[in-house]
């Protein structure tokens, strides 16, 4: 294998050293969110921001040590498809919480209707 | 036409054949990466179409994460010490499959290290399947299997679909052990684990937003 194709493959592949950089942050964020609900440490109100704020932490520290996605070239087809993706998904996932909750509030007083037939949902 | 000819060379019936890699580099050094970067982009867009598919289902189950008809919620029904357990094992397979890719680029590439790493892969991750199938098989028991609530039937629905992309991974890494031991670390071989690797990594992101959103949240 001549020396562009190594230098190629890592550049797609990454080292083992970042490998071990982004299990290990990746370990941290995990017992972080984890040690933070269990150990009831969050403050009332903005738990759920800081298990999500946790969570695209580690998304992000998978996505570059592990993806390999970047700004360098070679990465930035998948990086931009991604961004693209990440759009649609704040797009679809967003919107149906919001239009499922405004549905839940109009339709309130249907909630109130004893149901009789068979279990709701 | 260039194009053409190269998507038919890479297609001819004997691209597995012995010396091919160094054919392939003496001849035409950016052919093989060329392909191998088409090929890991197009495989990128079926992880991002699959991905599609899990926020379609993070939707569902964030809209119906109320709705328990009476039933159990997951406060009654997790517990976060197995769920840890479970993101370490696919946390630290995503590690063991890193360590394969980077034995395959270590010059020349030891098959059988590269074989090495995978079955350790594949032990975790076969692990993580049986935690899960453990835990669904505890919830039927309890009563609390997907036909108890819209809740439950999302819960299923989404966890079992990440299940299942964990389980055709498994599959997929017992063919390409078979694969490496037959052809050897051909250009082909490579390209295949290199999607492979995508899949496996692209399934512990989806893990990180399942454990936080599914199961995290309902303890807080």
């Amino acid at each position: 294998m001549n020396p562009a194709s190594i230098s190629a493959h890592e550049s797609s592949h990454g080292s083992m050293r970042s490998h071990l950089i982004g299990y290990g942050l990746s370990v941290v964020l995990t017992l972080a969110s984890f040690g933070a609900v269990m150990g009831r440490v969050l403050p009332p109100g903005y738990g759920l921001a800081i298990i999500v704020l946790l969570c695209l932490a580690q998304l992000l520290v998978q996505l570059v040590f592990f993806l390999h996605l970047g700004p360098r070239k070679g990465q930035r087809g998948n990086t931009a498809v991604f961004a693209c993706t990440v759009f649609l998904i704040a797009i679809v996932v967003s919107g149906s919480l919001w239009v499922m909750h405004n549905a839940n509030l109009n339709m309130m007083p249907m909630q109130s209707v004893p149901m009789t037939a068979g279990p709701k949902g | 036409m260039t194009t053409t000819l190269k998507l038919r060379a890479d297609a001819a019936p004997d691209i597995h054949a012995p010396g091919h890699v160094s054919d392939a580099h003496a001849h035409d050094g950016a052919h093989d990466h060329d392909v191998q970067s088409r090929t890991t982009l197009g495989f990128w867009l079926y992880l991002m179409s699959d991905c599609l598919i899990f926020a379609v289902l993070f939707a569902t189950f964030g809209v119906l994460v109320n709705n328990t008809a009476g039933g159990p919620n997951g406060r009654e029904l997790f517990d976060l010490r197995f769920v840890l357990g479970e993101t370490m094992l696919l946390l630290t397979s995503s590690l063991t499959f890193g360590a394969a890719m980077t034995k395959l680029q270590d010059g020349r590439g030891n098959p059988n290290q590269v074989i090495r790493w995978m079955v350790l892969t594949f032990a975790l991750g076969a692990a993580f399947v049986g935690m899960e199938i453990f835990e669904f098989r505890e919830l039927i028991h309890e009563g609390a299997g997907p036909g108890r609530s819209a809740y439950l039937s999302a819960f299923f629905m989404l966890v079992g679909t990440h299940g299942l992309h964990v389980s055709a991974g498994l599959l997929w890494i017992i063919v390409m052990v078979n694969q490496i031991q037959v052809f050897g670390l051909d250009a082909v071989v490579r390209r295949r684990l290199a999607c492979l690797s995508l899949f496996w990594h692209f399934l512990d992101l989806v893990w990180i937003c399942v454990f936080s959103i599914v199961y995290l949240r309902t303890f807080l």
